[in-house]
């Protein structure tokens, strides 16, 4: 009996820490729970599941991580994202175009890709300037219609404006990019650099530090001063104005900072990929890269390097086990295929909509008070 | 004449303006290039019947404040739906086509009061929320597609026997129903009457909706939310009527596009169609605050007779990859951005 007693506020605090750390982090904890159910559905072998883990966490995690910045600014997510990853894809045609291979094409392409991240990140932030307050909406109609002009040059201008003569990547009319462009020879220009096999698990030490170095660098810039102006700009753009900041130059900054990593990251993901989809391979790249960040716990007003990373694990483990699942679950693979799509919409959606909820109550509150 | 330009373009907006001389320009170029303007005009004004009524939905939900609908794919879900539904009844012609447009209306109501609620919840972010909340019933639907029970061979895989296909042949149930309707033959082409006099049904009914009661208070609603909330409007019922009206109204034009396009288009197919309803719509000169019928009807001639003529046009001039389908992407999402900024920051 004595024992019993003493033991009962223990028990109870225990149960009670569980529940706060659940109640602080519901949505990566509830992903974590549908992750684990469909990897025990998929039933793949552990070592494949961690080694393609591996690779995509090698593969995205730039990308993801390069969406922080703009949300500190309180710009909220941004879906522009895809139109740093089609600077990215310049540098990497450039480099197909010369035909430089291996690490210095890698470099080439990043060098020859940033001018143009600056230039497109520029107008982004000058659009988004335009509409405060919808940032999120322009910034992915902004997407669509980059998308547009990208089919306009590369479909129609290469060519005929901007001559190439390099029959492999040309279409049979001379005019216009085939849709692959094979990069085998860039592939694994950093992710083989330096690598080590741990029981069967190969680990891209170079990438992982490259994206090391990013972290290291967003949490930086945030205690300098432009990084306290984002943070400024992300708890009230009214007072920041106020207090003196410009708010419209740093907002084009934290925007073009944003879309620069965007290019980086994608000369990173296309490197270990090895083909580029011309007209396809950046569509989907900001939404999956936000709503990776999204599921590891990220609002649209808060996002940490945790993360991103949490977020990107999880996603990522959905996406390796989720068509084996769905095969195994449902006799069909490509339920899951659909599945995994309405995560990433979904999450996308249910955070947007929790966001705009809370907003909305908040206004409501303050008008009530008057 | 710069004066001139800048009246002109207060008067009409910008875009419609731009879109009205590019389109003279193609016009122009067809003639010159001596192909079949005619067959043109007539495709044009298929296409143009075809989605008129998917434009016309963007009037309510602009009209009671929540802005561009670019959620209207939960409206086409529920018209594609029932359009399967009556596949499965083995119902066949006109019967089928106005059964399918009986059955997605209640469909749509369901949706669209669940939709309001919560765009009600959401004010000010409707239109992202909207965008997302469409997206992720769009890719939740294409589960919904492979597992409902459907079991006429037309429309699930020929292997398998589970499954909606994803596109179903409507040759032999209702294709061109109301585009055959009592159809003209003129110069080679024919003009579809019925699609023509449905389309202009609906939009009587809209623009009498408009000059109801209702629709008034609808229109106050959207117009000073707080205003209207003064003068006894319940602002949040008005909204809750438009989305409601929208929805249905995106069943309903689905429907009228498939009989015309002879096919239902299912899975990821609508995830981008609002987009391109709202595109019309701004083309006419609407706002995301302001539209009105006559919007909708110049609007979707301008633009489904841009994208017509465009084909064509441009295939003879420059015979590379699908620059008309560029065109299409690089206009629709630009007059969106343009109105997107027109409408002024929140701070």
């Amino acid at each position: 009996m004595q024992t019993q007693t003493s033991t009962k506020p223990r028990a109870l605090a225990a149960p009670n820490a569980l529940w706060q750390f659940v109640a602080r982090h519901p949505v990566p904890l509830s992903f974590a729970v549908l992750c684990l159910l469909t990897v025990a559905a998929a039933d793949l072998p552990l070592v494949f599941v961690l080694n393609e883990l591996v690779t995509r966490l090698s593969r995205n995690l730039f990308l993801v991580l390069s969406l922080i910045i703009p949300v500190l600014a309180g710009m909220g997510l941004n879906f522009a994202l895809v139109i740093g990853a089609m600077a990215g894809q310049i540098g990497l045609i450039a480099v197909k175009i010369w035909d430089i291979g291996g690490f210095s094409g890698f470099i080439i392409a990043v060098l020859f890709s940033t001018p143009f991240a600056l230039l497109f990140g520029y107008l982004t932030g000058l659009t988004l300037n335009k509409t405060k307050g919808r940032e999120m909406i322009t910034s992915m109609i902004l997407g669509f219609f980059a998308n547009g002009l990208w089919q306009l040059v590369f479909l129609l201008f290469i060519g005929t404006i901007i001559p190439v003569n390099n029959p492999e990547i040309i279409l049979k009319g001379g005019v216009g990019l085939k849709n692959a462009l094979d990069l085998k020879f860039i592939q694994y220009a950093i992710d083989r650099m330096l690598h080590v096999n741990i029981m069967g698990i190969e680990i891209p030490i170079v990438t992982f530090a490259v994206i090391a170095v990013l972290c290291w660098a967003t949490k930086f810039i945030v205690t300098t001063k432009i990084g306290q102006e984002f943070r400024s700009l992300g708890q009230d753009l009214h007072i920041a104005q106020v207090a003196g900041i410009q708010t419209d130059k740093v907002r084009i900054i934290a925007i073009t900072i944003s879309t620069v990593l965007a290019a980086w990251g994608q000369i990173i993901f296309l490197q270990n990929i090895g083909t580029l989809n011309t007209y396809a391979s950046h569509e989907q790249v900001g939404m999956f890269a936000i709503a990776a960040l999204l599921i590891g716990g990220a609002t649209v007003v808060k996002a940490t390097i945790s993360d991103a990373i949490i977020g990107t694990v999880l996603f990522h483990t959905l996406f390796i086990a989720s068509p084996q699942a769905g095969n195994n679950l449902f006799g069909d693979a490509q339920i899951g295929e659909f599945f995994r799509v309405f995560i990433a919409y979904g999450v996308i959606g249910m955070s947007l909509l929790l966001h705009a909820w809370h907003k909305y109550m908040e206004a409501r509150k303050k008008t009530m008070q008057e | 004449m710069k004066e001139y330009w800048r009246k002109i373009t207060d008067k009409y907006g910008f875009p419609k303006v731009c879109i009205t001389l590019f389109l003279l320009l193609l016009i122009a170029l067809a003639f010159m290039m001596k192909q079949d303007v005619a067959a043109m005009f007539g495709d044009s004004l298929v296409r143009i019947t075809m989605n008129g009524i998917l434009v016309l939905a963007m009037v309510p939900s602009i009209v009671s404040g929540t802005g561009l609908n670019f959620g209207l794919s939960l409206g086409i879900i529920t018209g594609l739906l029932a359009g399967c539904i009556s596949i499965e009844m083995n119902m066949r012609g006109m019967a089928a086509f106005l059964w399918a447009l009986v059955m997605s209306v209640p469909m749509s109501l369901i949706v669209g009061y669940g939709y309001g609620w919560l765009l009600n919840k959401v004010k000010g972010d409707e239109m992202t929320v909207g965008t997302y909340v469409g997206f992720s019933i769009v890719s939740l639907m294409s589960i919904g597609w492979m597992v409902i029970p459907f079991t006429s061979p037309e429309m699930v895989w020929a292997i398998g026997g589970t499954g909606l296909r994803s596109t179903i042949t409507l040759t032999n149930r209702y294709a061109k129903v109301l585009d055959d309707f009592m159809a003209i033959p003129v110069l080679g082409t024919k003009i579809p009457t019925g699609a023509l006099l449905f389309f202009a049904l609906f939009c009587l009914l809209m623009w009498l909706f408009l000059r109801s009661k209702t629709g008034m208070a609808m229109m106050a609603a959207g117009d000073n939310p707080r205003f209207a909330a003064a003068s006894g409007i319940n602002v949040n019922r008005q909204r809750m009527i438009g989305t409601v009206l929208s929805t249905v109204l995106g069943g309903i034009g689905i429907l009228v596009y498939a009989q015309s396009f002879g096919f239902l288009q299912l899975y990821q197919a609508p995830l981008m169609m609002p987009f391109a309803a709202t595109a019309a719509i701004l083309i006419g000169g609407a706002t995301a605050k302001k539209a009105t019928i006559a919007h909708v009807i110049s609007g979707t001639i301008l633009f489904q007779a841009l994208l017509t003529i465009s084909l064509p046009v441009i295939n003879q001039l420059m015979p590379v990859g699908n620059l008309s389908e560029v065109i299409r992407i690089i206009v629709s999402n630009g007059v969106i951005l343009y109105a997107l900024t027109k409408v002024g920051g929140s701070h």
